[in-house]
């Protein structure tokens, strides 16, 4: 489904991504680990179009897709959560999962000011669809809590819920049981085995090797920008290289 | 019928308090006060868009109010056009203008925006004053009467009627427009650039678009403003002038639909009843505000928010 082909980034005189390709396969849990500053990050930022490629090429489903607008790559079926939590504070949780449904929203200035019956019809459909979404993680008593007062946890399974929202056929999450406690971590894993994986392909950068050994078919190690290995979760946890790695940055599996 | 239309309890209230208003007004001075405020809100309605719902900046909103006024009577005086396809050319024109400086203004951020804005502002400002020929230079220049489809506005109620009902439709218009999804993408956008791009939205896209809006409604304000005053001058565009309507916003109460009219009555009426205090009153102005936002920090609009959250909780 999705291929990459030899990306390069460089910030300064650091190569964040080194040369690196890979594939995904469709309808599969692919995992991208490294220890910090290996340039997980980097490679998911280049993935939905936030940086500019220095060199190489991304296809999706055969088209290319290397440098096309993070909004435009939406629309391609293709979303993300971040590392530093992006949710609108501002806003009730439910309507941070609208937010989600936007892509199919119509936001004409004339219908908008006029109140259009259409607007206020699909409005009343989506809703009902956020809180199904909401739903499926049992935040759906909490729709209409402004999501400022709500704790780190939640708001990292919002942001899944609100990438759902898109329908995405390629979601990235960058990091999503980072700073959740083991509950919450459960929780979030069982989300994306059960409900996320059915229907959407996954990459999945984390730190959390637990939950990469059990839910992930397919790893890609990364170091330093480049491709250190990649297999299976079985091959991965007795590869010497990987585990010389993490041994070395000072993160145990 | 007032539920399809989306006539709510506030539209209501405010169409009540504008048609019972002017019955208090002793003279002139007092409707001339009351429409300058109207014009002012509308000003500040669509800033507070900007501002307050799509989170940008703007220390122009003076300036671009004043420019657009300019063109309208320019075009009557100079060209002979009729006052409504004036304003017609004007808004046109100051929409062109807005969406081009938009594109790279509203790249930045924060500090940088509002520098920038001050910055087009302050130009804006000079021409007005330099081009002298077309302008009349630091002395400004008269505006012919307004007219439309030759009934002319000469009476101060006219004015008044004519203001508050394009207030109220406003307001109405701003309302369904803020609870829409195209209202939810501003919000989204103040909350989470990134989040809001995440998920499709074309941030600069949208920015250009209330950046747009609000200045095609200062426009309307600008130019007739000067059709009601019969009067116009570069102080219309000064720096201070988008000051005071950012003030408004923000003592009004930012990302509140009524705080841009609560702020802008306020503070276009508070100079008047403080003249009395003669070499203090800038004085006092001053610290009324900050005494305002000290206590009230989100601004008034929040505190009547509130208020009205208490009041009608039980019918809810
Ligand atoms: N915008 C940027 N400007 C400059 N350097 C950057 C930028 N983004 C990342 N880097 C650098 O690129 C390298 C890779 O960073 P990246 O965030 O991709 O790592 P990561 O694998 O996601 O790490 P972590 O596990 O800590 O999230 C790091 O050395 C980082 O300092
Ligand atoms: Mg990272």
């Amino acid at each position: 489904m999705l291929q990459i082909n030899r990306v390069t980034k460089q910030f300064g005189g650091i190569k964040a991504v080194d040369d690196l390709s890979f594939r995904v396969k469709k309808g599969s849990i692919h995992s991208i680990i490294g220890p910090n500053g290996a340039g997980k990050t980097t490679l998911v930022n280049m993935i939905t179009g936030v940086y500019k490629v220095d060199s190489g090429t991304i296809f999706l489903d055969g088209a290319d897709i290397t440098n096309i607008s993070t909004d435009k790559l939406v629309y391609r079926g293709i979303c993300r959560t971040f590392q530093n939590l992006e949710i609108c504070e501002n806003l009730t949780v439910l309507e941070n999962v609208l937010l989600g449904f936007d892509k199919y929203m119509d936001k004409s200035l004339l219908k908008s000011c006029f109140r259009a019956k259409s607007i206020q019809v699909d409005e009343a459909r989506y809703k009902q669809r956020a809180l199904h979404l909401l739903g499926l993680i049992g935040l759906e008593k909490l729709a209409d809590q402004k999501a400022e007062n709500l704790s780190y946890g939640i708001l990292k399974k919002l942001e899944i819920v609100r990438a759902l929202g898109t329908s995405p056929e390629l979601i990235l999450l960058d990091e999503p049981v980072a700073g959740l406690n083991p509950k919450e971590t459960q929780e979030v894993s069982n989300l994306i085995k059960t409900v996320v994986a059915d229907e959407v392909t996954i990459i999945l950068v984390e730190h959390d090797m637990k939950m990469v050994m059990q839910i992930s078919d397919y790893i890609t190690v990364m170091n330093f920008g480049k491709k250190l290995a990649q297999g299976t979760p079985e091959q991965i946890a007795n590869n010497e290289d990987v585990i010389r790695a993490y041994l070395g940055s000072g993160v145990v599996c | 019928m007032l539920k399809r239309y989306n006539i709510n309890r506030d539209i209501l209230t405010l169409s009540a308090i504008l048609i019972i208003v002017p019955f208090f007004f002793q003279n002139d001075f007092y409707y001339e006060i009351a429409i300058v405020s109207l014009l002012n809100s509308l000003i500040c309605i669509g800033l507070n868009m900007l501002m307050g719902y799509a989170g940008q900046v703007s220390l122009g909103h003076g300036a671009f109010a004043g420019l657009g006024g300019y063109i309208a009577v320019i075009l009557g005086s100079k060209y002979g056009i009729t006052p409504l396809f004036s304003i017609f050319i004007a808004v046109i024109t100051m929409a062109i203008f807005a969406f081009i400086i938009s594109k790279p203004i509203l790249r930045l951020k924060g500090h940088y925006l509002a520098m920038a804005t001050l910055g087009v502002g302050i130009i804006i400002s000079i021409v007005l004053n330099v081009e002298d020929e077309l302008t009349g230079g630091s002395d400004g220049m008269s505006v012919d009467s307004f007219t439309v489809f030759g009934y002319e506005f000469n009476s101060s109620l006219q004015w008044y009627v004519l203001c508050a009902i394009l207030l109220v439709f406003t307001i109405w218009m701003f309302t369904n427009l803020i609870n829409s999804p195209f209202g939810r993408v501003l919000r989204s956008i103040e909350g989470s650039e990134k989040a809001a791009n995440s998920v499709g939205i074309n941030v600069s896209h949208y920015k250009s678009i209330v950046f747009v809006l609000s200045v095609v409604i200062a426009t309307i304000a600008g130019s007739l403003y000067a059709f009601f005053s019969g009067f116009i001058s570069p102080s219309e565009a000064s720096f201070s002038h988008s000051i005071e309507l950012v003030v408004m916003v923000v003592l009004g109460g930012l990302g509140r639909i009524y705080g841009a009219i609560i702020g802008a009555v306020i503070l276009t009426i508070l100079p008047q009843l403080l003249t009395s205090f003669e070499d203090y009153q800038t004085l006092i102005y001053g610290a009324i505000i900050i005494f305002v936002m000290i206590f009230m920090p989100k601004g008034i609009a929040s505190v009547y928010e509130d208020l009205k959250g208490r009041l009608f909780a039980s019918n809810k």
